[in-house]
């Protein structure tokens, strides 16, 4: 069942978020189980800020959560926000959202000429 | 551009967005008009459409691809209804087979209507759906950015602890 609303600007940082394969893969991890940020870091070809920007990324959009643990940052994935995110209409309104955002850019290309 | 609004009536099973463009109807209307326009919007940029047919005109019908970032092309088509320049346009949206023909399935509806706002135009587009199982087969067609893909992860690993 899927609950509680996401703002037009949720909806996009969630879509925008979910758009990026690194995002999708440290959501899956954290999904299942806290993980530190420098553990995840291991798992992929790129330098730790780089995952930490991605992270942040995933943070903003509610889809994780951050918590210290000694000297450790953990993380965790948010299923609340997920699963809201998961709401086809929304979905959808973001596919739209999209769209409308391109004919304006269109539109301001070819400025008032006709 | 402004997005007044969008609307979501999972009863009806519609969807209805309002949006201003700073530019008049008859400039608006051209990126559903002209196919080369429309093709530079209606997939986002890692998903572009590509529309090998565009009969303008009620009654006639448009055929489209999209092309995804792996070369997978999935097919659509769509039936024009009224068409009255630069107001209000109707069409229905399906799925086509690789061909590009049409497929047995509902297609969903939509309208368009343009309204002159001061120098500008308000664009009200609504979408008709037939059931739920047709918005996750639209969404399905991978137009969201990889959205659909990453959701599918996802409620995977929710499952075991879903209620």
């Amino acid at each position: 069942m899927v609950s509680g609303t996401l703002t037009e600007d949720a909806v996009a940082r969630v879509f925008h978020a979910l758009a990026d394969g690194t995002r999708r893969d440290i959501l899956r991890r954290t999904a299942q189980r806290e993980e530190s940020i420098s553990a995840l870091a291991r798992h992929y070809a790129m330098s730790l800020p780089a995952v930490q920007k991605h992270v942040a990324v995933l943070e903003r959009a509610g889809l994780v959560a951050k918590r210290r643990h000694g000297r450790e940052q953990l993380l965790s994935g948010e299923p609340a926000t997920i699963r809201r995110a998961a709401d086809l209409l929304d979905a959808y309104e973001a596919l739209w959202v999209g769209r409308v955002t391109r004919i304006a850019d269109l539109l301001g290309e070819e400025g008032t000429a006709p | 551009m402004t997005l007044v609004s969008t609307e979501k009536d999972p009863d009806a099973l519609t969807l209805t967005l309002v949006a201003e463009f700073d530019a008049p109807p008859e400039q608006v209307w051209q990126v559903w008009e002209d196919p080369r326009k429309l093709e530079r919007w209606w997939g986002p940029p890692t998903f572009p459409a590509t529309f090998t047919r565009h009969e303008f005109v009620p009654g006639g019908e448009a055929r489209y691809h999209m092309t995804g970032p792996s070369g997978e092309q999935p097919r659509g088509w769509w039936r024009f209804g009224a068409i009255e320049k630069p107001r209000r346009l109707e069409f229905q949206d399906g799925f086509a087979d690789d061909a590009g023909e049409p497929l047995p399935d509902e297609p969903v509806t939509g309208i368009v209507t343009l309204e002159p706002a001061g120098t500008g135009t308000r664009m009200t587009f609504v979408t008709r759906f037939v059931d739920a199982a047709q918005m996750e087969q639209l969404l399905a067609m991978g137009t969201v950015e990889g959205v659909t893909e990453a959701i599918g992860q996802i409620d995977g690993l929710l499952l075991p602890s879903a209620v």
